[in-house]
This record gives structure tokens, sequence and C-alpha cells, in this order.
């Protein structure tokens, strides 16, 4: 039995792998600037913050604000990379280039094909979540070893992001409708989830709202923890949401993308 | 039926869109070797059955067999013996012509080392090996078409399915791809292809079909097609109301065709004859059925959306 499973997951993995590999090859690219950007941009921000923001809101809580949003800074960027990775570039590729017909007239599946591009998503994530760290351990704003939690969080937080993308590509009618999502569900999430303020300070219902349905929430919650090494048990609520947002949204961009391009 | 098992065996295949029959009952059977051809207007279901031979789209009824399996249920299988030209151009344009091919060969699990010697081989079979390192959007429309052709065997396939393989190209480009056609099948290799080029057509395909509105009208080898669809020869001459009152009185049955007027007729001197002796005409000519005009009087002269 277990043979007969495997014999079957070796070619999806393949599959998957290929279409992986196919991204990651074009993002090689080019890697001084691939490699540059996500280094550039929290040091940016956190000069921003740190010099200026920072000196007049001084500590939230016990910690110095620059402590405290510089998880949100991982966090923000994990979502904006993974999203964007797989709305706005897997459209490109698959509606302007073409590159999901051409692949999927080989063994590769469609199936592997959206499973390649979430897990691309993903990794675009945990390369941006892994340069913010770097900059974060110099800066004395992590506390590690914890803090290299932060990695495999990126992973399942980018696969999230990446799957929910995957859905609006899949059902937008053209390249511009891709904005909908993104600001009206991305950058309000951006701002509000617990990141540039904590959420205890919006009212109950926004709250209750946020941590229902807004993944960000969850993600920023978590990387709280792990940034200022300071769990709590609502870490497993946290992580659940997010595993189970996971496993329902990657069958959904599954169907979604079947019901699209399998005519 | 013949012995040895067909490439593609279609019964009944009908495919719908919503409840329009794209392709609506089709029969046929490719043989193992020959270069086997579907010609039609557009919207004629061609492509539909091309993407259904590919194993990329579902059909709606009948059966369907491509290499002795059922795409239903073995596409997986099917798709590592099949190549395929389609008919957009949908090379990976973050790719060199070279890289092109390689990472295309990754996608049939053929290991990198042996991707690259068949990219270089076949970059070679498609006289791209200048341009083997240029990023394909500059690459000329009959350039992409060339290493689209080579993509398409980079698996070795035992069929190709080439959907307009040379649509759009110039004299020179076309030739190249019907060279390398040719030198394909003799290979051994199976052909199926769409064409509205009927000059392709006669030159390439061991046997065709001619389909329009999801059906297909007639089947059989190019030149025996000609001989049994339209009898002898044609006669072409200009089209005035003068000349067709002229064959009116001669009771010569004739067609209009835009410009010129055609009669089919196993004595081309005859009305040769009466044309010159009493129509007042400038001009006639007479010639050999082609396919053209086997397609045109199956399909009509209607234009086409």
């Amino acid at each position: 039995m277990n043979n007969v499973v495997l014999a079957a997951a070796v070619p999806v993995a393949r599959g998957i792998s290929h279409v992986w590999a196919r991204n990651w090859r074009v993002y090689l690219k080019n890697p001084l600037l691939n490699f540059a950007i996500p280094f550039l941009e929290p040091i940016l921000t956190l000069a921003a913050i740190g010099f200026g923001i920072g000196a007049y809101v001084g500590m939230v809580g016990d910690v110095s604000y620059s402590c405290f949003f510089a998880p949100a800074v991982i966090g923000t960027a994990v979502m904006h990379a993974a999203f964007f990775e797989c709305s706005y570039a897997s459209y490109v590729r698959m509606y302007y280039q073409k590159t999901f017909d051409a692949i999927t007239a080989t063994p590769v599946t469609l199936r592997e094909v959206v499973l390649g591009e979430v897990l691309w998503g993903a990794t675009k994530g945990v390369i941006y979540a892994a340069c913010i760290l770097v900059v974060l351990a110099i800066a004395g704003l992590a506390d590690f070893p914890a803090s290299l939690l932060v990695i495999p969080l990126a992973l399942l937080s980018g696969v999230l992001f990446a799957a929910i993308a995957i859905c609006f590509t899949a059902i937008s009618p053209g390249i511009d409708a891709l904005n909908y999502p993104m600001f009206l569900f991305i950058t309000p999430m951006f701002l509000f989830c617990g990141t540039f303020f904590p959420l205890e300070l919006l009212p109950a219902p926004v709250q209750a709202f946020a941590f229902a349905f807004l993944p960000l929430t969850h993600v920023m919650a978590l990387m709280r923890m792990i940034t200022m090494g300071a769990p709590t048990p609502y870490a497993l609520v946290h992580l659940a949401w997010l595993i189970g947002a996971t496993v329902l949204f990657i069958p959904l961009g599954n169907r979604l993308m079947e019901r699209r391009l399998i005519v | 039926m013949p012995s040895v098992p067909a490439v593609i065996e279609a019964d009944a295949l009908t495919k719908y869109f919503g409840s329009f029959p794209a392709v609506d009952h089709i029969c046929f059977a490719v043989e193992e070797g020959e270069v086997f051809g579907f010609l039609g207007p557009n919207g004629a279901g061609k492509t539909t059955t091309m993407r259904m031979c590919e194993c990329v789209s579902p059909r709606s009824g009948g059966i369907l067999k491509v290499l002795g399996r059922d795409p239903a249920h073995h596409a997986r299988a099917i798709k590592r013996e099949v190549g395929v030209v389609p008919q957009e151009t949908n090379l990976d344009p973050e790719f060199t012509a070279r890289e092109n091919l390689v990472i295309y060969s990754r996608y049939f699990d053929i290991p990198r080392r042996e991707g690259e010697s068949r990219a270089e081989e076949l970059i070679k079979f498609v006289e791209l090996t200048e341009r083997a390192d240029t990023p394909i959007e500059q690459l000329s429309g009959g350039m992409k078409r060339r290493l689209i052709l080579a993509r398409a065997l980079v698996n070795e396939p035992r069929l190709l399915i080439l959907d307009e393989p040379t649509i759009g190209l110039d004299p020179q480009a076309r030739h190249l791809i019907w060279d390398r056609l040719r030198s394909i099948r003799a290979e051994g290799r199976t052909i199926v292809l769409t064409t509205h080029y009927l000059d392709e057509a006669a030159r390439l395909c061991d046997r065709l079909v001619i389909m329009d509105h999801g059906k297909i009208l007639v089947e059989g080898e190019p030149e025996s097609l000609v001989q049994k669809e339209i009898t002898g020869e044609i006669v072409e001459t200009e089209h005035t109301p003068a000349v067709e009152a002229c064959l009116n009185s001669h009771g010569i049955p004739f067609e209009v065709a835009g410009e010129v007027v055609q009669v089919q007729t196993k004595d081309p001197a005859a009305v040769t004859g009466a044309l010159l002796a009493s129509c007042s005409i400038g001009r006639v000519i007479t010639r050999r059925a082609t396919l053209e005009d086997v397609f045109l009087k199956l399909t009509g002269r209607r234009l086409r959306e």
C-alpha cells in the first residue's frame, strides 16, 4: 500500500520541482538585484522607523518601538512577496507568456504547475524573511536562536498567501482585476493586523474580525512571539488557523485553476 | 481494421463547449509512421481535436485512444511519448533558445546532461546554431517556429502533433520546416498536423481529412481525393455578364468565384474552344484540379469568422 502511494507521489513531486526550478532559474538570472532588494528594503524601513517614528512613540509595553515593529517587517514582507509572486507574476506566466500551457503539454500536470507556483511564491517569502532576519540580527532587534523559527513560519505563511493569491489569479478576468485583492485585502492587513500598532488598540468587533478572517493577524502574533522570545499557549491556536486555511486554499486554488484552464 | 494498432484511434469523438458541438462524432485512425493532416476553415474543430489528442482537453464523448491508451486515464504516460507544436508560440521568454530546450527537457524528467546534449543536436537540426544563446524576443517569427519544432522533439516522441506549424512564415522558413518534417517521418515517427495551407497538406500528408462544423467531410490520400471529388480539369476565365450569358447559352454549368468563372470539365478543349469562338473573352486558363478546389467545393466560399 505504501509503495503504491509512493509510486503515485514521485511523479507529482518531480513535476512540482520542475516548475519550481524553472522559476528559480529565472530568479537567478539577476542575482545581484534579486537578493539586494530583500536586504535594502528592511534597512530603509527600520531606519525610518528607528530614527523617525520610533523617537516619537517611545515604548510599546515594555519594549522599544523598533523592537515591536521589527517582526512586522518580516511578516508583511513575506505576505507581499508571496502574494505578489502568485498574483501578478503568476498571471503574467499563465496569461501573457502561456507558460502554463507549454508545461501542461508535457507529463507535468496543471496541479503540479499550481503547486510549483505556490511553492515558488512561498520560497520568495522565505528569501525575504531570511534576508531581513540577518538585518534584524545585526541591529539587535531579534532574540536568537529562537528567531530562526521565523524561517519555517515564513514558509508556512508564504504557502498560505501564495495559495490565496493563486485563487485570485484563477478567477481574475484580467491582470488589472488583481488590484482588488491587493488594495482591499493585502493593504488593510498590512496596516491593521498588529503590524504598526498592537491589535488590542482596535475596537473589539474589528479585532474579532481580524482574528477570524485575516491571516496576517496570526502570522504577526507568531512572528512577535518568536522574535521577542515570548511564546504563549495561544501560539497553537494561531498555528492551527494558518494550517487550516492553507489546507483549505490549496485545493481551492487547484480547482479554480482547472476550471479556468482545462477546457 | 489494420493489424498494427493505430497511433490514434477516434470513434464518435465529440467535444461540446456548452451546448455547442465543436467536434461532432468524428471517426479517424492515424497509422504508425504516416503524416496525417486535418484541413478545414477556421472554427472547423481541428484545434479542439488536436487538443484532445494532446491530452490537454478532456473529451465530452466517444472513444479516443492515443498510442493505445485512453487520455482520460493515462495522460501522463501518453504525453511522455508525444511532441506538441501549438498554434500559439509559447516559448519561455525568460530564457535563450538553448535554455528553452534544456528547461523543457526537464519537464520530461530528462537528466540535465542528456537534455543539454539533445538541445545541442536539435538546435543544429533546425539550423539555429548561431542563435542558440539569443533571448527569445530577439528571434524572428520563423526562428521561433523552428525552435518550437525543436522543443517538440526534445523527448524523442513517437507521435508529433503540429497545429498550424508554418503559420505566418515566409517561403524559405516553410520549406525548411517541411524538409525537417520529412526527415522526422523518415525516422519512423508519426506526424499529425493541421493546416490552412492546401499546398502544405498536398506536399506533406500521406492521408488527410477535411473538417467543417465539427464533422469530417472526406478522408483519403490528397491525390485520390482530388480525383474523386473533381471530375476532370478546371477551365477559368474572367467573370463578366457576357461570359455568364454565353456559357448559359451553350448549356455549360459553371461556378462563380469572385473575379473568375470556373468550369469543371472532362473535355477542357471543347469548353475552351466554345469560349474562345463565341464568347469574346480575353483570357482563358485550363489547369488541373487541386486540393484547394476540393476544399472550396466541400466547405464553400463564404468567409469564416
